[in-house]
């Protein structure tokens, strides 16, 4: 239990020193190396637990506090009786901690229960609606590490003359433009005043007529329409996506940008670069080559810490650009009022959280073995 | 902060006021970083005087809709009676936007005092006493932090408010859904603290002088573990402006007749962009960019300045600047970074 503490510090604020607590512990392991790595994937997965059990139970418990959702939901448009029938059905009139053990079990089965407005099952929703959320996140990274993470060495080459300046001010204007903001401006300009890109939605109509009833379809349009081989749709599929990636991009990159400079000029201070200073290495070689890698393990860190903000960002984003994701959908249901929907939805993006911060805590330590515990 | 005992303060005495937080980061940054400075403090200066004279600056009420003339009219152009316009539910634009500065300030005010509270104490008392309390407080704060903070501010909002709120329900509603994204925050940067300074010779000597435990927490580990606060407070004051506009944005906000939030007017402005209408949007939106625009900045020069390695020196050797109180190098200026490397025997 006590591992998560120098995990949790190194992640928190960009690393510059490794915890020194995980160096010594693992050169004192250091004879057996093998062991050691298998040891930390299988002590850091059963770490996910604990993380997704008091997740799903505080959202259940949190939910509940406000009474059933069935009133919550339906609560103008039925009688009392039937409110109260409907409520006894659905098994909401038992004691909270049977409902709780119930709902656990239920999750522990991959059963997230029915939407109480539509009836739909909250699995199926996460299955129709997920892989949108799922692309649009990823041309968001994609958008983020292309230009956060040059133009934060260019800044650290740079250091305190004009372009850093600049750069900087650049970054903390992004990180200063909420999502949804930003996706307002870009759509005024872009669709509205310029007309060169879409203004909403995710494919023009008949683009995603024909995505949507592919055979076997990934839901992921970018993916299903390479596969059609239809190079119209595509084009199409990546025209609806460069405002809302860019919207949602821009926002990370500004955090990557800060983040290679901060590391890359905290590098340049140390001893082995002075030493390769001295032997005539050029200062673009020096950022380029010799501070760059070690400044790659925060941001693999970081890159595990954005997807939660990621997440958050997309449930905007989406609403802004009409965007039918998780996130868009997550809006819909709260404006229903459907707070089992939302329960579900939010226990699932939680559940990925959890698992992409995991994954990305693996790269760390294969990456840099001082990470390890 | 400005309570040092004179025994800690070095023998060239300095005036009272120049030791203030941020005063003395003023008279010690240099250039850019100067500059950054003053443009933030110039900016939330601002901020803050509109918030508090916002009766007296606006031509309208939040949730006017008319005047002896008759009805504003909706979605009228900038120029005129309105100098920026009218939104789609025939508010003034100029007058919402000035009044959104008072709600953004109370929300911020209310969200950091309260998780400031909390989250230092458990901070605190989680590193000091440690076991399996700081066991268990660690295992959920880090639960907590790796959640999507905007989905739990939307749960705690439906909790608060069931969704939809007057003025005060409406901010404090903000500002605990706010709170409860940044207990661990705070939590873990104190608690790491907290567990550093524990293991210091002069808690030791405390200890074996005979303190209580409450009184060596609140003397010795609190006043110590409480320096980096002021740069987590300015980045946590605009995640704050972000949290209520993106819950007034997803319909979650306060009510337009209970206060003018700037989340909402984006909200309302989404379906004018799309027919060419950019006064709804353009002015709210870039009130809140501001507004986080000065804090940023507030807070990126002052992280800088805590950063040895990322200070930028006085060139001049005359009179070597003094060194701030946040730093890990005693005594006077060092030109290079290397030297500083050195001298914190760093690898």
């Amino acid at each position: 239990m006590t591992t998560t503490a120098p995990a949790a510090a190194s992640a928190s604020d960009a690393p510059h020193t490794p915890p020194s607590a995980g160096g010594a512990s693992s050169s004192s392991k250091g004879k057996k190396a093998p062991n050691a790595l298998g040891r930390y994937i299988i002590v850091r997965f059963l770490l996910i637990i604990p993380t997704v059990f008091i997740l799903v139970s505080m959202v259940f418990l949190l939910m509940r506090v406000i009474g059933d959702p069935i009133t919550a939901a339906l609560g103008g448009r039925l009688t009392a009786d039937q409110l109260a029938e409907r409520i006894h059905q659905a098994g909401y009139d038992r004691p909270v901690f049977v409902q709780y053990f119930e709902y656990l079990g239920q999750v522990f089965t991959g059963n997230f229960g029915n939407s109480i407005t539509d009836g739909r099952p909250i699995v199926e929703i996460l299955a129709t609606y997920g892989p949108a959320t799922f692309e649009l996140a990823f041309y968001a990274l994609t958008v983020a590490l292309v230009v956060g993470i040059p133009l934060g060495m260019l800044a650290a080459y740079f250091r305190d003359r004009w372009p850093d300046a600049f750069l900087r001010i650049i970054a903390i204007l992004w990180y200063a433009t909420p999502v949804f903001f930003a996706g307002l401006l870009l759509k005024l300009v872009f669709s509205v005043w310029l007309g060169w890109l879409p203004v909403a939605g995710r494919a023009s109509t008949r683009v995603e007529l024909n995505l949507s009833s592919m055979e076997n379809g990934t839901g992921i349009y970018l993916l299903d329409a390479i596969r059609i081989g239809n190079s119209a749709a595509v084009v199409d599929v990546l025209q609806h996506a460069v405002l809302p990636g860019i919207a949602l991009g821009l926002l990370t990159a500004g955090v990557f940008l800060r983040l290679v400079r901060t590391n890359v000029i905290g590098t340049l201070s140390m001893d082995y670069i002075d030493a390769a200073r001295s032997r005539g290495v050029s200062e673009f070689r020096l950022v380029r080559h010799h501070a760059f890698k070690p400044a790659l393990i925060p941001i693999i860190t970081v890159i595990g810490l954005q997807i939660a903000v990621l997440l958050g960002g997309a449930v905007l984003t989406e609403t802004t650009f009409e965007w039918k994701g998780l996130g868009f959908q997550l809006t819909q249901y709260l404006t229903a009022r459907d707070f089992v929907a939302v329960q579900g939805i939010v226990a699932l993006l939680a559940v990925i959280v959890a698992l992409t911060n995991f994954v990305v805590d693996i790269i760390a330590a294969l990456i840099d073995p001082r990470v390890r515990y | 902060m400005t309570s040092l005992s004179s025994a800690s303060v070095s023998p060239p005495k300095v005036a009272w006021w120049k030791r203030l937080p941020v005063v003395h980061q003023l008279r010690q940054s240099v250039g850019l970083q100067r500059g950054m400075l003053i443009a933030g403090l110039i900016i939330v200066g601002v901020f803050l005087l509109v918030a508090a004279f916002a009766p007296w600056l606006a031509p309208y009420g939040y949730s006017q809709l008319k005047d002896a003339d008759g009805n504003f009219g909706a979605q009228q152009p900038p120029g005129g009676d309105h100098i920026l316009g009218t939104t789609v539910g025939g508010y003034d634009v100029l007058s919402r936007v000035i009044w959104g500065a008072q709600t953004a300030l109370l929300v911020i005010v209310v969200a950091v005092v309260l998780s400031i509270f909390l989250g230092i104490a458990l901070g605190v008392i989680s590193g000091y006493i440690g076991g399996w309390l700081d066991r268990v407080l660690v295992v959920i704060a880090d639960a907590v932090y790796a959640f999507p903070s905007l989905l739990l501010a939307i749960v705690a909002a439906i909790i608060i408010s069931g969704g939809q709120s007057n003025l005060w329900s409406g901010i404090f509603s903000a500002a605990v859904s706010i709170t409860v994204v940044f207990i661990p925050q705070y939590f873990r940067v104190i608690r790491a603290e907290t567990v550093r300074i524990k293991s210091e010779a002069y808690v030791e000597s405390a200890k074996v002088v005979g303190t209580s435990s409450v009184r060596i927490m609140s003397r010795h580990v609190l006043r110590n573990a409480t320096r980096s606060l002021p740069l987590i407070f300015t980045l946590n004051a605009s995640e704050a402006i972000f949290t209520l506009a993106a819950l007034g944005f997803l319909g979650f906000g306060i009510e337009p007749t209970s206060a003018a939030e700037w989340g909402y007017d984006l909200n309302k402005s989404l379906s004018d962009v799309t027919s060419g209408i950019w006064w709804t949007s353009v002015f709210p939106g870039s009130a809140i960019v501001l507004v986080v625009l000065g804090m940023t900045l507030v807070g990126e020069s002052l992280n800088d300045l805590a950063d040895p390695r990322l200070r930028t020196r006085k060139r001049a050797s005359g009179t070597p600047a003094p060194a701030a109180e946040t730093t890990v190098v005693p005594g006077g200026s060092i030109e290079s970074a290397a030297d500083i490397a050195h001298l914190e025997g760093r690898p």
